[in-house]
């Protein structure tokens, strides 16, 4: 069967098998391999991209479920060359350690800052609760969601941008401007 | 020895300059924010085919016949194999990394529920799962052997009946310790306390599950094979052996890992299947399994049945320690580590206790499950060993009515005594324990929590606290005593200055996420002055990076951490001559600045490395003697173990109503010598804490009695989520080891060795109301609900 959707604001079409899976056809007939596939069983949430702005397990949706609509992955979280907050919060807080899971991490937290731009830790962990990370012990996803939350605030508020902002001070946990090698 | 408190470190020199030590943000982290990181999975070559393994239904059958017409003309199918045709080509068996050998693929019977018995290549991966449901396998179903304590039985199945003269199960035996003098001391103690512990069958579960693409190109004779290996040199080595294809005809690449925990380190019948199937069809084959193959055939962990005994004076002064361990080795002893050490590292059971006298005695056993046996971050068994240890003090804590921190501070071995030998024979090179406890005790608030806890237990409520202080033995190992299937267990580290005064350092470790693209840097950024920016580090192929064991076993620091700082150290003894030829003084006239040469009272006077990286491969004259180029390469022999210590205290809440256990807050101070990058260090300590949750309240891979495996899947095999985990809290003090060229010790795996035992005295102590002396994990609220009413129960 043919199959017509938009992917990171590009419209593809392709013909597939109809019980193919949207994880696999983003991996293996677009070559978007930044979502991953980590259970089959919808319980670790490697897979998690956007359907039409909401996260989902994509290793749980047909890829003809998702044709005449909006699927957005990893690859498109970025602006061009400037990483989204929630990327560049991965990076300064320690967020990911082997990777796999951070892809699917990042589409959560992104689309919970899109509607609760400053949520609590608990807002957070509740937010990424469908998803297994065995290498961070969640901590630090935490504390990356929360670099990315007061990172936009500070934005939008306006205010001048540096890595020494209080705001990413108190984020970064060595208490000195993130990002330093010290 | 400095004791610092707050989660910063300084600076290691005083000197601002921005090499070397300290928190830097990871050099890895870019591509992966981007979905760009490399994993076997997104290895795509062209005329990839797709392999799939057919597994067994029944833990324990005979093989009467397998028919695979039917999935040979399956569509897109290009072969079907079965254990018969790999039997032509002497390839049905391989050996383990314990000299016993598994089945690739099963020829004369299943030997556990999830084995492989044929494998299907095809044009696509859905094609070749159509094709396994085609293969049509008679079994003769037989008794499984599913207990332990079944295995010895006299009319126990026999499992192993591919072993010549095979009539039992029995796998090995092993003791350690002086069992006529511990029985001594034992006698004449005023206090023995004995417990039954049973740690459970658990599995690493990484994200990413294991697989490989195997490139067999027959005009080259050359095999390449992408692969989730965490030791891809020592794999390499092991292919050559049993394929025989000669070891330089054969490339392990190992690129991004998702995760290892030593799920990693075993050779898979898959990998192998893989090799197999780019032979038969001339194209590169891809497997990768999916988590219910991870999770019922690849390498478990754990599964000991222990019966823990110590003897102490009235006043508390532990005497001895023994101990009895009933080890579950599954169908094949796959257990990878060193050879000489079949219960790994056992053998530290003593603790971090001067004591008089020590003993073990252990028998293994083959079962109808699983292979594997040292995986899930387990330091080598340190993770059965300290769980013993700590909960058998904890034991001894009630017995005599002291505080259980108070009992560990007055037996601790104390810093004068180190390097101190154990009773079961280790030299643990440094430590100061006390410190480590103190802080612990003071980041937690432990009296005020003690008198938060008396007040609750008043009103009726549950809180329990739990500690547990653990030492490591780590960085395996000194070559003499310490190889894996005669490969000793040293690595190599190489290194290159460009003329330029950039770098690249060349690794026989294996990341799976420990950051050691930017903790090498650092080493050798420390070491050589060069900025960590400026220097890549290559790692995880065998074509282009140094011969060495790989990382598992907390060894990536303490051995190639080790390597890289003697090969920078190598490199700037080279630098020094260079330099001395360009300032025109003696070597001797010349002192280090981090970075760069100068000479000694004139401080004007001075080349920087990047210079000197120019000189050395540019046109101009070189001192005498002095060949062209700068670069270096060793292979590090570790003269001993580190040993890293640690001071772990939980705090728990019980739900009466429900009996769930709640993780209030988690206090570790951890001890891992030098620290490199504070943010890395802190990243293992708090992944192997949620480990440690996961292990102490929610996993387990339990069978039925038929053999089938009741935690395939992660519907059934519970992680812990963000949910489940509370926001750590961590500390560290630095006692350096005084034989590893920089004092590091290594910290991979230190969290999941002493988070659970913390877990499970906080939860006894929580139920110590009920009289509860001791429960068993996985403390889930049915077994919490069953101990507090008096039915505490193995869960095996």
């Amino acid at each position: 069967m043919q199959v017509t959707m938009t992917v990171n604001d590009v419209e593809v079409t392709r013909e597939i098998e109809g019980r193919l899976l949207l994880v696999h056809f983003l991996r293996d007939v677009l070559g978007l391999t930044g979502t991953h596939s980590g259970c089959d069983t919808s319980n670790c949430g490697t897979c998690v991209v956007w359907l039409d702005g909401e996260p989902v397990k994509s290793c749980t949706v047909l890829a003809a479920m998702a044709g005449g609509h909006q699927v957005r992955t990893v690859e498109g979280l970025a602006k061009g060359a400037e990483l989204d907050p929630v990327q560049q919060g991965f990076m300064q807080c320690h967020g990911l350690q082997c990777g796999f899971c951070t892809p699917g991490m990042m589409m959560t937290a992104r689309a919970l800052l899109n509607r609760n731009p400053d949520p609590t830790e608990a807002e957070i962990r509740e937010a990424i609760s469908g998803q297994i990370c065995r290498c961070t012990g969640y901590a630090t996803i935490v504390r990356s969601v929360r670099w990315a939350a007061v990172h936009e605030a500070n934005a939008a508020a306006a205010v001048t941008e540096t890595t020494e902002s209080p705001e990413a001070g108190e984020i970064d946990n060595a208490g000195r401007p993130a990002g330093s090698v010290v | 020895m400095t004791t610092v408190h707050e989660r910063v470190d300084t600076f290691h020199d005083n000197d601002q300059k921005p090499v070397g030590y300290g928190r830097m943000l990871r050099k890895e982290d870019p591509r992966f924010v981007r979905g760009r990181g490399r994993f076997v999975d997104d290895v795509r070559l062209p005329g990839l085919l797709h392999l799939a393994i057919l597994r067994s239904p029944v833990a324990h059958a005979r093989i009467l016949s397998i028919d695979t017409s039917a999935a040979e003309a399956s569509p897109g199918v290009k072969a079907v194999v079965t254990g018969a045709m790999l039997a032509e080509q002497g390839l049905a068996w391989m050996p383990t990394l314990s000299n016993d050998v598994q089945a690739v693929l099963a020829t004369d019977k299943v030997r556990f529920q999830g084995q492989e018995v044929a494998f299907v290549v095809a044009e696509d991966p859905y094609a070749a799962r159509d094709a396994l449901e085609l293969i049509d396998v008679e079994y003769d179903v037989l008794d499984p052997v599913v207990d332990a304590r079944r295995a010895l039985e006299p009319d126990a199945p026999v499992i192993r009946d591919d072993l010549e003269g095979k009539t039992d199960n029995h796998c090995f035996d092993w003791e350690t310790g002086d069992e006529a003098a511990t029985a001594a001391v034992f006698a004449r103690a005023d206090v023995v306390v004995s417990q039954d512990l049973v740690y459970p069958r658990v599995h690493p579960a990484p994200m990413e599950t294991c697989g490989a693409v195997a490139d067999f190109d027959a005009v080259e004779g050359k095999l390449r094979l992408w692969s989730t290996t965490q030791a891809p040199h020592a794999h390499r080595t092991l292919y050559a052996l049993v394929a025989g294809i000669p070891e330089h005809k054969i490339q392990v690449i190992s690129p991004d890992i998702g995760g290892g925990f030593g799920n990693k380190v075993p050779i898979y019948p898959g990998y192998v299947c893989a090799i197999v199937a780019s032979i038969v069809t001339g194209k590169p084959v891809k497997w990768m399994e999916d988590r219910f193959e991870n999770l019922i055939s690849t390498g478990f962990a754990r599964d000991y049945i222990m019966r823990g005994e110590i003897a102490a004076t009235r006043d508390g002064r532990i005497l001895a320690i023994r101990t009895n361990v009933l080890a579950d080795h599954g169908a094949f002893n796959g257990t990878a580590a060193p050879v000489k050490y079949p219960a790994g590292f056992f053998g530290v059971f003593t603790g971090s206790y001067d004591i008089e006298a020590a003993y073990c005695k252990m028998t293994a056993v083959f079962t109808n499950k699983a292979p594997g046996g040292v995986a899930y971050a387990c330091s080598f068994r340190i993770t059965e060993a300290v769980y013993l240890v700590e909960r058998i003090v904890d034991c001894l804590a009630d017995e005599l009515g002291m505080d259980p921190a108070e009992l560990r501070l007055k037996n601790f071995i104390r810093p004068e005594q180190f390097p101190y030998t154990t009773k079961t024979g280790w030299v643990y090179d440094s430590g100061d324990y006390e410190p480590t406890m103190r802080l612990a005790m003071e980041m937690a608030g432990y009296a005020d929590l003690r008198r938060e806890q008396q007040e609750k237990r008043a009103r009726g409520e549950l809180m329990g606290i739990g500690i547990a202080f653990f030492t490591e033995a780590v960085g395996a190992g000194p070559r003499k005593n310490m190889d894996i299937l005669g490969l000793g267990m040293a690595d190599g580290c190489e290194l290159r200055v460009h003329p330029t005064g950039k770098a690249v350092v060349r690794l026989s470790v294996q990341s799976q996420g420990q950051g050691h693209e930017t903790t090498f840097a650092q080493i050798v950024a420390e070491e050589i002055g060069i900025p960590p920016d400026d220097i890549d580090v290559l790692h995880g192929d065998t074509d282009n990076t140094p011969f060495g064991l790989g990382t598992y076993g907390s060894r990536s620091t303490p051995v190639s951490g080790a390597a890289a700082a003697l090969v920078a150290r190598k490199v700037r003894d080279k630098a020094r001559i260079i330099a001395s030829g360009m300032l025109e003084v003696s070597v001797a006239d010349l002192e280090w600045d981090k970075g760069s040469f100068r000479v000694k009272g004139d401080p004007g006077k001075s080349v920087t490395i990047q210079d000197i990286a120019m000189r050395a491969h540019g046109a101009g004259d070189l001192p005498e003697g002095v060949e062209g180029g700068l670069e270096a390469q060793i292979c590090y022999n570790p003269s001993n173990l580190t040993y890293p210590h640690g001071a772990y205290i939980c705090v728990v809440d019980i739900d009466p109503g429900t009996a769930q256990v709640k993780v209030r807050r988690f206090i570790a101070v951890d001890d891992c010598g030098t620290r490199i990058n504070p943010m890395i260090i802190e990243g293992q300590v708090h992944g192997g804490l949620a480990d440690g949750v996961g292990m102490a309240l929610m996993e387990m891979i339990a069978f039925d009695e038929d053999g089938n495996c009741l935690g395939a899947s992660l519907m059934d095999y519970l992680l812990p989520t963000a949910l489940e985990v509370p926001d750590w809290e961590t500390g560290f003090t630095v006692t350096p080891s005084p034989h590893h060229p920089i004092g590091a010790k290594g910290v991979g795996e230190s969290a999941t060795v002493g988070s659970p035992p913390a877990i499970v005295n906080a939860v006894v102590d929580a139920l110590e109301p009920f009289g509860v002396r001791h429960a068993d994990m996985p403390l889930t609220p049915s077994r919490v609900w069953d101990a507090m009413r008096g039915n505490a129960r193995p869960p095996i």
